[in-house]
């Protein structure tokens, strides 16, 4: 399990590589082939797989030698194919490559979906903690009511949803695997739930300080090779492979070279060895059933909705005052105001999201939901001012010089004259302004707010089909947005007399 | 409606230009109260724009406009703030009538009084479905403008102007759009307006109306006035 933020540039070059690669027809997936495709994140760095420093068209890592043991066992060469972790096992099963070898957990909903091999790696899932709190939050009991960070899709956010449930625990979902640290550290949240190795990864990272790891585990977890479900012979070679390694000490050889060997995975390793495939493993979670993610779902919806609503509430107000200003305001104000749409119009809204949340935390340390409200909000006030700016513009003269004659006020008159029938106007492309950002609402999961799309992506992955959770997803959007259309298709009627 | 401003509006040695081209120059005149005068000119030969700098719409480069205590020089067009006096006594009809597309009517002549005057609600709109009515169109007081016809939409527009009770009133071609039978009737409505005590300065260039209608024309040619006060049989 292993999705960081890439802190190193040369890994782009690789990801372009690997992408390229990756774009190219498929092709056949194995036998006739003398390669062995093999899938993996290099996003998700060391140990795992990461880019060579010293070759970035390269990857390294225990999950890169694994899969060149794998290969070299079957008499193929290995190929590295990137993926996204989360897409994983939605790309082995398409057949884009062989294997998937990039720290993929065990979970029985796992083995029911794809060929699955046995586990080659035992880690346990570790609570991270500030020093000041080591002694209150040593597990997840004690920390009922507070907020527990981890990595989406995981094991650990599975145990998460569960603690919520049982223990009252608050689960905050991340989309990689460093966040959830520097919040930790920041005070944003006050434990990360992770696997031992991207714990201790994440501490070696910080110099040691800002956290601690809690000796005891929470749970236990492996990590497998996932194949193709029709895919079995070959797993049942990668199974053979992997106990041979097991014995003659090539895994143990490679695990203390990436240095994540420790005495639990000796002792794993010598039963593992011996055992046969079915045995192997110990998941700790129950698949949960489709009507058990109802409640969720319509818990996120009611998050998209409610952030739509206020970012867009946001946005008209802004929107308003800005185009107010470039239409009435002084050489200076509207200068500024042009350079704020054009910054904010020009750059991407995903940028803009990390920058309040993550970049201004050392100044200002929004929660995360006011933070989303903000970077959309502000965001599409510079669409909504265009529109307005344009909408008033196009006020006829004589209209604005029949209010001066019958001596109103210049307020007066935007309020009375001009406004309501630039309103009317903007109305349109404000319609579609609004259900842009109740689509866009969904780029805020990246600040670990669990909105409609994330909570459908997490509900896909653990079941293992986009077909029903994707249905449910753009049904509830489209219950959204057409009530609106319908709304302001009507208004315009009323107001165009028809 | 007894006009209580007896001072006649006065426009002296008005100059205008627009970059290097002379609009106006020394454009000099009187429109006493009680009295409908026609300003007549070709085309482009700025009766509009005298309008417009009457009303205070459009900066001069000389001369002044004065209506009682109100006082216009030369100069950028004052804030709406300092025009109070200005627009409390000068009303304006627009060559197209202009009305407030999203209100009715009645709102259109009620808004000036309400928001302008602040008076209350039910006053202004007992006293704009008056004129309405008197001018004929009290039947289309809940009409939006774009279900009017051009001659009701003027009628609303005059009566919109009429309604904070100015002393004077511009109109800019009002007979632009009307039929013959029409402009009769509009002739007769002004010359109400006029009998009320108000002063009325129409820009036409209709012989016919202002042979009809009016006290005394004002020639406009050659960026200037060529006859301030001829009698409007001589035009």
């Amino acid at each position: 399990m292993s999705v960081s933020t890439p802190r190193r540039s040369v890994r782009v070059a690789l990801l372009l590589a690997a992408l390229a690669g990756a774009c190219r027809p498929a092709t056949p997936p194995s036998g006739s082939a003398r390669e062995l495709r093999w899938g993996g994140d290099a996003e998700g760095g060391a140990p795992f797989v990461e880019a060579d420093p010293a070759d970035p068209t390269k990857v390294r890592g225990f999950d890169v030698e694994i899969a060149g043991m794998i290969a070299r066992g079957l008499g193929r060469s290995p190929r590295f194919v990137q993926v996204a972790w989360a897409s994983i096992e939605a790309s082995v099963e398409r057949g884009d490559f062989d294997v998937g070898l990039s720290g993929v957990e065990d979970r029985p909903d796992l083995r029911s979906r794809h060929a699955v091999s046995i586990p080659y790696y035992e880690f346990h899932e570790v609570l991270a903690v500030r020093p000041a709190d080591a002694a209150r939050y040593a597990t997840l009991r004690a920390l009922k009511g507070h907020r527990v960070a981890t990595l989406g899709s995981t094991q650990a956010y599975a145990i998460l949803i569960a603690a919520r449930d049982s223990l009252g625990v608050i689960p905050i979902s991340y989309d990689d695997d460093v966040h959830p640290y520097d919040d930790l550290v920041a005070g944003r949240v006050d434990a990360v739930l992770l696997d031992n190795i991207i714990a201790e990864r994440s501490l070696r990272r910080s110099g040691g300080k800002g956290f601690v790891i809690q000796p005891e585990p929470v749970a236990t977890g492996h990590y497998v090779a996932v194949l193709a479900r029709s895919d079995s012979a070959l797993r049942d070679s990668v199974d053979a492979l992997l106990r041979d390694r097991m014995r003659d000490g090539s895994l143990e050889k490679t695990f203390r070279a990436w240095n994540v060997w420790n005495d639990a995975q000796a002792r794993y390793i010598d039963a593992a060895s011996a055992r046969a495939p079915s045995d192997a493993g110990s998941p700790t979670q129950n698949p949960r059933s489709a009507a058990a993610y109802l409640p969720s779902l319509l818990r996120a919806a009611f998050v998209t909705l409610a952030l739509s609503c206020l970012a867009m509430t946001l946005a008209v107000a802004a929107g308003a005052a800005i185009a107010a200003g470039r239409v009435y305001g002084s050489a200076p104000a509207r200068a500024l105001l042009a350079t704020y749409v054009e910054v904010v119009r020009g750059t991407p809204v995903l940028l803009q999201l990390f920058v309040l949340y993550y970049g201004l935390s050392s100044v200002v340390r929004l929660p995360a939901f006011l933070a989303a409200v903000l970077g959309l909000g502000l965001n599409y006030a510079a669409y909504e001012s265009e529109i307005y700016r344009g909408a008033l513009q196009a006020i006829q003269r004589s209209q604005l010089e029949a209010g001066r004659t019958l001596g109103l006020s210049e307020w007066q008159i935007f309020r009375l004259v001009r406004a309501p029938q630039a309103l009317r106007l903007a109305l349109a492309p404000m319609t579609n302004d609004f259900v842009a950002l109740l689509k866009d609402s969904s780029l805020v999961s990246v600040i670990t707010v669990v909105e409609l799309t994330k909570q459908t992506a997490i509900y896909a992955t653990n079941i293992g089909s986009w077909v029903v959770p994707g249905a449910l997803c753009a049904l509830a959007y489209l219950a959204f947005s057409l009530p609106l259309a319908r709304f302001a298709r009507r208004l315009e009627r009323r107001w165009s007399g028809a | 409606m007894e006009r209580r401003v007896s001072n006649p509006l006065v426009v002296r040695d008005l100059g205008l230009k627009r970059g290097d081209r002379i609009i106006l120059d020394g454009v000099t005149f009187e429109v006493e109260p009680g009295e409908l005068c026609a300003l007549m000119g070709a085309s482009g030969a700025g009766k509009s724009t005298i309008l417009r700098a009457i009303a205070a719409l459009e900066p001069f480069d000389a001369g002044t406009v004065m209506l009682d205590e109100a006082k216009l020089v030369p100069g950028p067009v004052p804030p709406q703030s300092r025009l109070k006096e200005l627009r409390r006594h000068v009303g304006f009809v627009f060559q197209a009538p202009s009305l407030f597309e999203h209100m009715t009517a009645l709102d259109n002549v009620m808004l000036a009084l309400v928001h302008a005057l602040r008076w209350p609600r039910d006053k202004s709109e007992r006293v704009a479905a008056e004129l309405l009515e008197s001018l004929g169109v009290g039947g289309r007081s809940g009409a939006y403008p774009r279900e009017l016809s051009g001659g009701e939409a003027q009628r609303v527009a005059i009566a919109r102007a009429l309604a904070p009770d100015p002393a004077v009133l511009l109109m800019d071609e009002p007979t632009a759009a009307l039929d013959p039978a029409r402009r009769g009737v509009l002739g007769e409505l002004l010359r109400d307006l006029v009998k009320q005590g108000r002063a009325l300065l129409v820009a036409t260039h209709d012989v016919d109306f202002a042979r009809s209608y009016a006290d005394r024309v004002i020639e406009l040619a050659d960026r200037r006035i060529v006859a301030p006060g001829s009698s409007p049989s001589g035009v």
